[in-house]
């Protein structure tokens, strides 16, 4: 079930929290919403949860309007908020019960679905605890659980990795990855590292505008444009090899690092590469390279280009 | 129908976990029970088989203990940000509405079920109207669920409880005392609009066994527009 915002619009008092932005997710797709805080991630997943109204603008979810039939939309989405805020006086299992009931799940289905969703988000020990005396980790599978009982084939998770330990981040990203194969997933996140360990798709957003969208292949090598390289090569003086490699037609500049005599910076012409040259060069004069490493350009150059201006 | 139900059934279950209910059941059936039988103008001191010195109590309880149950109905949902949770799941606003303030009409019927003994004792002790008890449980429920209405009301304002129990009492005060008041001391057409709005004139009149159409339109408008104005509320967060 595909995710289509159309000229969304949302203005809180003077501020245009999100600017007439359009974007889809298809079935199957991991879109990751990246941006700083006050971007309008928050926002524009509200609008598609129809718990906002956009000012301008309509959001389909399949072929429900949030508009229209806001009840149809809901009854598809698996809803996880920021904060993740949850009635603190229920037992967990009590809630998924109140959850799965409010869903419309079947009666009869109701217990094994509460049991799979306990299995699946580790809530075992856990199920009747109330959620206050929860710790932080099982209070967002809590809100996990809550959002996938009914099976949605929408999913729609701010920051669901908040406040979770490296175990559990690499638990819910996997789990995240095995329902993004058939669903339809949108999750948001200021953590760079996660939504390229489980998106397809990256859309950076800033000050309510969309500023990049694509894979993060993509992103970096639109950023990347040249080839940077890392090199530690030995067995000869600094000036003899920074000499040998500025012959090199594919190398644009060399840059020996200060402070060691065998390391070298180098950056190739546009859409060449120069491993293999410098790999030559050296067997030719009988240096030894010992270190050859490509330094990709970091998702974190591109959102901070992207966003600070 | 069943989202009402199962919203409604949510919130009763919360109210007997965090002990609300428990300490409303209580105080209402002691303070009822304190004056009905055993000080002020009790049963024994009126010296005729009726119920009007329990109606007249309950009046009373009900109307402040009612703003403590509602109060906490949306604001802390508001607070405590659940109300985004409960409005994304497919239910509409007035589901939500309606359900929260079934579940304290429910709450309320139940305390008034456990002084069904009154009434029975009193049966026994002499010749009883018995329409006019029923006709009086009425118009408790009546008034009540117009209080839940306000009180809801009150609720969908702020996030904070204390502020929404003193919006609604401040709201309640009105229609159980200064009307009444006012139409005392005016005469001619205002007197008459306070006469009509003043909660005690139509719970009377029901209380005494006579079931107008004028007093239930009156209580009918007292809980539907306060429920339409909180269901605006929730609404106008979405804009």
């Amino acid at each position: 079930m595909d995710i289509i915002v159309e000229n969304l619009t949302k203005i809180y008092g003077t501020q245009r929290a999100v600017d007439n932005i359009s974007f889809k997710v298809h079935t199957g797709e991991v879109l990751g919403f990246l941006g700083p805080n006050g971007a309008g991630k928050t926002t524009t997943m509200k609008a598609i949860t129809s718990y906002l109204i956009p000012n301008k603008g309509d959001i389909h979810v399949g072929e429900f309007s949030v508009l229209d039939q806001p009840e149809e939309v809901k009854k598809r989405i698996g809803y996880l908020p920021e904060n993740n805020p949850l009635y603190n006086d229920m037992p967990v299992i009590d809630y998924l019960r109140f959850v799965a009931q409010i869903q419309g799940i079947d009666k009869s289905r109701i217990t094994g679905r509460i049991l799979e969703m306990v299995k699946i988000c580790g809530l075992e020990g856990e199920k009747h605890k109330r959620i206050g005396e929860l710790s932080k980790g099982y209070r967002q599978r809590v809100g996990l659980a809550q959002a996938l009982i009914h099976d949605p084939e929408v999913l729609i998770l701010d920051e669901p990795t908040a406040g979770l330990d490296p175990n559990q981040i690499a638990e819910i990203r996997d789990l995240i990855r095995t329902i993004g194969r058939e669903k339809t997933v949108l999750l948001s996140s200021h953590i760079l590292a996660e939504v390229e360990a489980t998106c397809d798709r990256i859309l950076i957003i800033n000050k309510g505008k969309i500023v990049a969208d694509g894979t993060p292949e993509n992103l970096r090598k639109k950023a990347q444009g040249q080839e940077m390289l890392k090199l530690t090569i030995e067995d000869a003086g600094k000036n003899e090899i920074t000499a040998a490699l500025q012959k090199i037609s594919t190398i644009d500049w060399v840059n020996p690092v200060s402070g060691h005599d065998d390391r070298f910076e180098i950056q190739s012409r546009p859409n060449v590469s120069s491993r293999r040259a410098v790999f030559d060069i050296c067997v030719k004069n009988h240096w030894t390279l010992t270190e050859m490493v490509v330094v990709e350009t970091k998702l974190e150059d591109i959102f901070h280009e992207l966003t600070m201006n | 129908m069943k989202e009402i139900w199962i919203i409604a059934r949510r919130e009763l279950n919360s109210f007997f976990n965090s002990l609300m209910a428990y300490i409303l059941l209580i105080a209402f059936l002691g303070f009822s029970g304190f004056f009905t039988w055993i000080s002020g103008a009790d049963v024994f001191m009126v010296g005729q088989t009726n119920m009007q010195s329990f109606f007249g109590i309950a009046y009373w309880t009900l109307f402040f203990f009612i703003p403590g149950i509602t109060m906490g109905l949306l604001s802390e949902e508001t607070r405590s940000g659940t109300i985004e949770l409960l409005l994304t799941k497919p239910v509409s606003d007035w589901q939500v509405i309606f359900g929260k303030f079934l579940s304290t009409l429910v709450l309320i019927c139940i305390a008034l079920a456990f002084t069904l003994p009154y009434y029975i004792t009193i049966a026994t002790l002499g010749p009883l109207d018995h329409g006019s008890v029923w006709t009086g449980y009425l118009g408790l429920i009546l008034m009540s669920a117009s209080y839940i209405a306000v009180g809801l009301f009150a609720s969908s304002l702020s996030k904070n409880q204390i502020v929404a129990f003193l919006i609604a009492l401040l709201i309640g005060i009105f229609f159980h005392i200064i009307f009444g008041v006012l139409a005392g001391n005016f005469t001619g057409a205002l007197g008459g609009l306070f006469t009509y709005l003043n909660l005690s004139t139509h719970f009377e009149s029901i209380s005494r066994g006579v079931i107008d159409t004028k007093d239930l339109i009156y209580f009918f408008s007292l809980i539907a527009l306060p429920l339409i104005l909180a269901e605006m509320m929730l609404t106008k967060r979405r804009f």
